[in-house]
Parts: C-alpha cells; sequence; structure tokens
C-alpha cells in the first residue's frame, strides 16, 4: 500500500500527531508509516480486521511495548510539542498523562477504593479524605458509584465483569489523564454493560481525549467523532465517522464497513 | 457400526477398571502404613509424651525435647529459607526475561531440588560442623533452609507466571514502577500460590532425617541452645526405632506418627488454602 493514497486528515485541533510511524515485532513489520491525528477532546475510533495493527498502533500511545523487549517503534508522536516516542521521555509521566483500560476487565487483587487509589498514590500525596473524595468522583465519573458505594472495602475481583470494566475506566480516570485509550473495552462484556460503557465515553469525552479500538463497527459508528480504518498495519482511510461510514473515499473500507470483507 | 460402538465401550470399561485398580493399590499401601501407624502409635502416644524428655533405656520418658527441636529447626530453616525462596522465585518470574543468568540459575535450582537431601547434610557438615567442631541446632537449621530454598524458588516462579500479564500491564498503563507492580500486584495475585508452596516446604523438611543426622545430630538432655546439639524428631525416630528396647521403639512409633500427622494437617491445610484462593479469583 503506499501512503500518497491516505487522505490527509482534517483535524482542526490535533492533540496527537502520529508522524511516519513504523512499528516491529522482533523483525516483522506491523505498522507501516502511520501518519494522523487525533483530535482533542474528541472520540477516535481505529477499525479493521483482526491483526490490522490498530491495538499496536494504540499501544504505542503509551509505550505499553516497552515491557516486551523485542518490539520498537520508530518515527514520531508529538503530544503537547513533545515526541513521547523519544528515548527521554519519562514513561511514568507519560503514562500518567495517557491512561488505558484493556480488552479483559483487569481488577487488581485488592479492595474497589485500593484499586483507584493505587494509581492516584503514584503521582499524589492525598490524606484520607482527599483520597476518599477522589475515589468518589472516579467512580461517579465512571457510572459505577451507586452499585459499590457500600462495597468499597470488599475486593474488586468480586464484582461483575461489566462493574470490572467500568472499576478499571474509573482507575484510569482517577489519575487524571489527558488522554484516554480504550482497548475493544467492551469486547468482553454483555449488551447491556457495553450500553453502559457506550454512554459513559460519550460523557467523559468532555474532559478527555479519547482513542478507542473496537472490533464492533456499528460502536464505531454510534461513539466515535472520527474513524481511522486500518489494514496489514497501512491507515487506510481517516476522516470524520459520518463521512467514513456514509460516504467512504475507498472501495475497501466500504467493503470492510460493509461486511462484505473482514 | 454396532461392532465399532461395542468395542469402545468394551476399551472404555477396561480403561476404567485399570485405573481404578491402580488407583486402589496405591491406596492400599497408604492405609496399611497409616493403619500400622496409628496401632502401634497411638498406644504409646501417652501426655508423657509431650511433657518428659528422651529416657536412658529401660526406663519411661517421652520426647519433649526432640518435639521442641524439630519445631525449633523447621521454623528456623522455614524463616531463613522462604524470604531467599521468594525473592529468588521473584527475579526468575519477573526480570527473567532477558540475559543467561535466570536460565541457568533456574538450571542450577531444579539439581539443588532433586539433589538427595543427605548430599546436602553432608555439605553442611563439611563446611559448618567440621569448623566449629561441634554438631549444632543451627546446623541442621541451615541443613533444612537449603532443601527449603529450591521448593520455594519454584512454586514461586510457578505460581508468578500464573499471574494475567494483562494484569502486570495494567499496572504499567497506570505509572507503576516495576518494583511497585511486583509488591502490590503480581505478587498479591500469586499470595495463595506461594504460600503452598513455604507450606509444603515445611511439610517436607519436617520428616527429613538425613541432613539432620550430619549437623544436629541429637541431645539426650533438654536443650534449647541452638549452638548445641539438637534433638530432633527423625533422628530420635531412626535411633528408637532401631533399638533393642521396647519402651524406646513404642516411642518411636509414636513420634512417627506425630510427624505424620503434622504433615498430613499441613498438607491439608495448603490444599484448601490453595482451592479458597482459586475459586476466588
Amino acid at each position: 500500500m503506499n501512503a500518497e493514497n491516505i487522505v490527509k486528515p482534517k483535524v482542526t485541533t490535533p492533540r496527537v500527531i502520529v508522524k511516519d510511524l513504523n512499528f516491529y515485532y522482533g523483525k516483522a513489520q506491523a505498522l507501516n508509516n502511520i501518519n494522523l491525528d487525533i483530535a482533542d477532546k474528541k472520540v477516535t475510533a481505529f477499525i479493521g480486521p483482526s491483526g490490522c495493527g490498530k491495538s499496536t498502533l494504540l499501544r504505542t500511545f503509551n509505550r505499553m511495548y516497552e515491557l516486551y523487549p523485542k518490539q520498537k517503534a520508530t518515527g514520531s508522536i508529538m503530544l503537547d510539542g513533545n515526541n513521547i516516542l523519544d528515548k527521554n521521555q519519562d514513561l511514568n509521566k507519560l503514562r500518567a498523562k495517557v491512561g488505558m483500560v484493556f480488552q479483559k476487565p483487569t481488577p487488581f487483587p485488592m479492595s474497589i477504593h485500593d484499586n483507584i487509589a493505587f494509581g492516584v498514590k503514584l503521582y499524589q500525596n492525598l490524606n484520607k479524605n482527599d483520597m476518599a473524595e477522589r475515589v468518589e468522583w472516579a467512580l461517579k465519573k465512571a457510572a459505577l458509584w451507586d452499585e459499590v458505594k457500600d462495597k468499597l472495602t470488599q475486593s474488586g475481583m468480586g464484582l461483575s465483569g461489566g462493574q470490572q470494566q467500568r472499576l478499571c475506566i474509573a482507575r484510569a480516570i482517577a489519575v487524571k489523564p489527558e488522554i484516554l485509550l480504550l482497548d475493544e473495552p467492551t469486547s468482553a462484556l454483555d449488551p447491556i454493560s457495553t450500553a453502559h460503557i457506550e454512554k459513559l465515553i460519550d460523557e467523559l469525552k468532555e474532559d478527555f481525549t479519547i482513542v478507542i479500538v473496537t472490533h464492533n463497527m456499528q460502536q464505531a459508528a454510534r461513539v466515535s467523532d472520527y474513524t481511522a480504518y486500518m489494514y496489514l498495519g497501512d491507515l487506510m482511510e481517516f476522516g470524520e465517522t459520518s463521512t467514513v461510514f456514509t460516504n467512504p473515499l475507498r472501495k475497501e473500507t466500504e467493503d470492510y464497513i460493509t461486511g462484505r470483507f473482514g | 457400526m454396532l461392532n465399532l460402538y461395542t468395542r469402545r465401550r468394551f476399551t472404555n470399561a477396561l480403561g476404567l477398571t485399570v485405573s481404578v485398580l491402580a488407583m486402589a493399590f496405591g491406596l492400599f499401601w497408604l492405609c496399611w502404613i497409616l493403619w500400622t501407624l496409628l496401632d502401634h502409635g497411638l498406644p504409646a502416644l501417652t501426655s508423657d509424651v509431650f511433657t518428659k524428655m528422651t529416657p536412658p533405656p529401660g526406663s519411661s520418658g517421652g520426647l519433649w525435647n526432640a518435639i521442641f527441636g524439630s519445631l525449633m529447626m523447621t521454623v528456623g530453616g522455614t524463616l531463613l529459607g522462604t524470604p531467599i525462596g521468594i525473592l529468588a522465585g521473584t527475579y526468575l518470574a519477573e526480570f527473567g526475561e532477558r540475559g543467561w543468568l535466570a536460565p541457568v540459575t533456574r538450571f542450577i535450582n531444579d539439581i539443588l531440588l532433586s539433589a538427595p537431601s543427605i548430599v546436602i547434610g553432608l555439605f553442611v557438615y563439611e563446611v559448618y560442623v567440621v569448623h566449629v567442631k561441634h554438631f549444632s541446632g543451627w546446623a541442621g537449621t541451615l541443613a533444612l533452609a537449603i532443601i527449603v530454598i529450591p521448593i520455594v524458588i519454584r512454586t514461586t516462579e510457578n505460581m508468578l507466571r500464573l499471574v494475567p500479564s494483562t494484569l502486570r500491564e495494567a499496572a504499567a498503563a497506570l505509572g507503576a514502577p516495576q518494583w511497585k507492580i511486583i509488591n502490590f500486584v503480581t505478587l498479591r495475585a500469586a499470595r495463595a500460590g506461594i504460600i503452598t508452596g513455604v507450606m509444603l516446604a515445611i511439610a517436607r523438611i519436617s520428616g527429613e532425617t538425613a541432613p539432620l543426622l550430619f549437623t544436629s545430630l541429637n541431645n539426650q538432655f533438654w536443650s534449647s541452645d541452638m549452638d548445641q546439639p539438637m534433638a530432633n524428631l527423625p533422628v530420635v525416630i531412626f535411633q528408637f526405632a532401631m533399638s533393642p528396647y521396647e519402651d524406646w521403639q513404642s516411642l518411636a512409633w509414636a513420634g512417627a506418627l506425630l510427624i505424620t500427622f503434622s504433615v498430613l494437617t499441613l498438607n491439608i491445610l495448603a490444599r484448601v488454602l490453595f482451592r479458597q484462593n482459586a475459586s476466588s479469583h
């Protein structure tokens, strides 16, 4: 695929600017020359068939790949004037700014309160009252407060799948990041929990810049403002969600979103 | 068709019968051992056992000094070996991705895990007992600790590897440094399994005789001085059971019964603990 074909995104207020990004798992290249802007306080969705590189792209935004010695990225990802791929980028500071929620709910083996306090304590020294306030704030933001307010000392592992995922969202936003990465956040959940979380995404975009990876095209259409369609490590098409879904510029995109392919 | 089905049913029945017989064969010996132990041990298990010292031949006595010595050395060996084992196991599981140190350590640990305990006894005798020129409780503790270490290393590593990597990623995504991820997330998630490993290690060392023969030896009298030879159940059983005196022989049975049931209790506790935690995940 050649990069010239990709339509230059028309994002008016970009928060993250991806330039010439390549990514490698060992010797295998997983992302080819990605150029993309992520709009501030909007929802950007990455869609595409399995193995197209959408999760890989998402995981470069907080350098999650650093946990694995054989993975590396080249190019640049500019966030507030800093290249976050730079060797000197402080990973902990980056991750304080860029939160992430994963496909499977990942509550820590501790109480609901401590799950949320864990991240906050890494950056701030709050006294007991302030911490309780922060936990309440995060749980309310994640629309979980009413369900758990009487059992904050119980283990987070005892919640249902949908509640666990909202706990993870609360944990991520409790740190007060500016960007929130959601890696297929509803793929392990039932339709009701999914609806909860989609509604939540809509509310959260007032405060956060959100990037979501999803397998579910209807979900992308429902929650996102911008959509990027990826295929085999290439960014095939990027634009406003309404345009991409109703009037895609490429035949491949149309085939995918209409279900003829993928 | 019918023929094939009949044959399959027959094979199934045959397989089941053979497995049940094999299980019965194994259980038969276990029950016989337990029965013999109870038969000989229970009558000898009087209150004297827990209050009096090991007697000279021909007079009555108990096992209190041996029970106390065994407790001291088992607790000492566990306290000494467990932290080393947990730390090394954590290193292997959490930092062992790159480099040569972890694979080499793992290999050597496997050798240590299967080393005959008498070799460990001889080793401690050579490097410690010979130098201080007397047997002691400390030497016994050291030998038992060396047996504990590889068991705890192995279970700690295995249990930490069972913790899903998504949990580590989730903690890392919050910006937690690796030591916090390990301390507050992965070790906590693996806690029940690691404790189970420690309990199994305790069960293992509480019955070890060979490493104590060369290190703590035995002591006929009460002694709580770890720098002196120390009585302990396995060596007392060894000496008393081989003796021609009936008093001694029945005390040996009482001791054997005590060890067996404490090991059994520990094993059951370990299982219950592990199962309880496994179901809560």
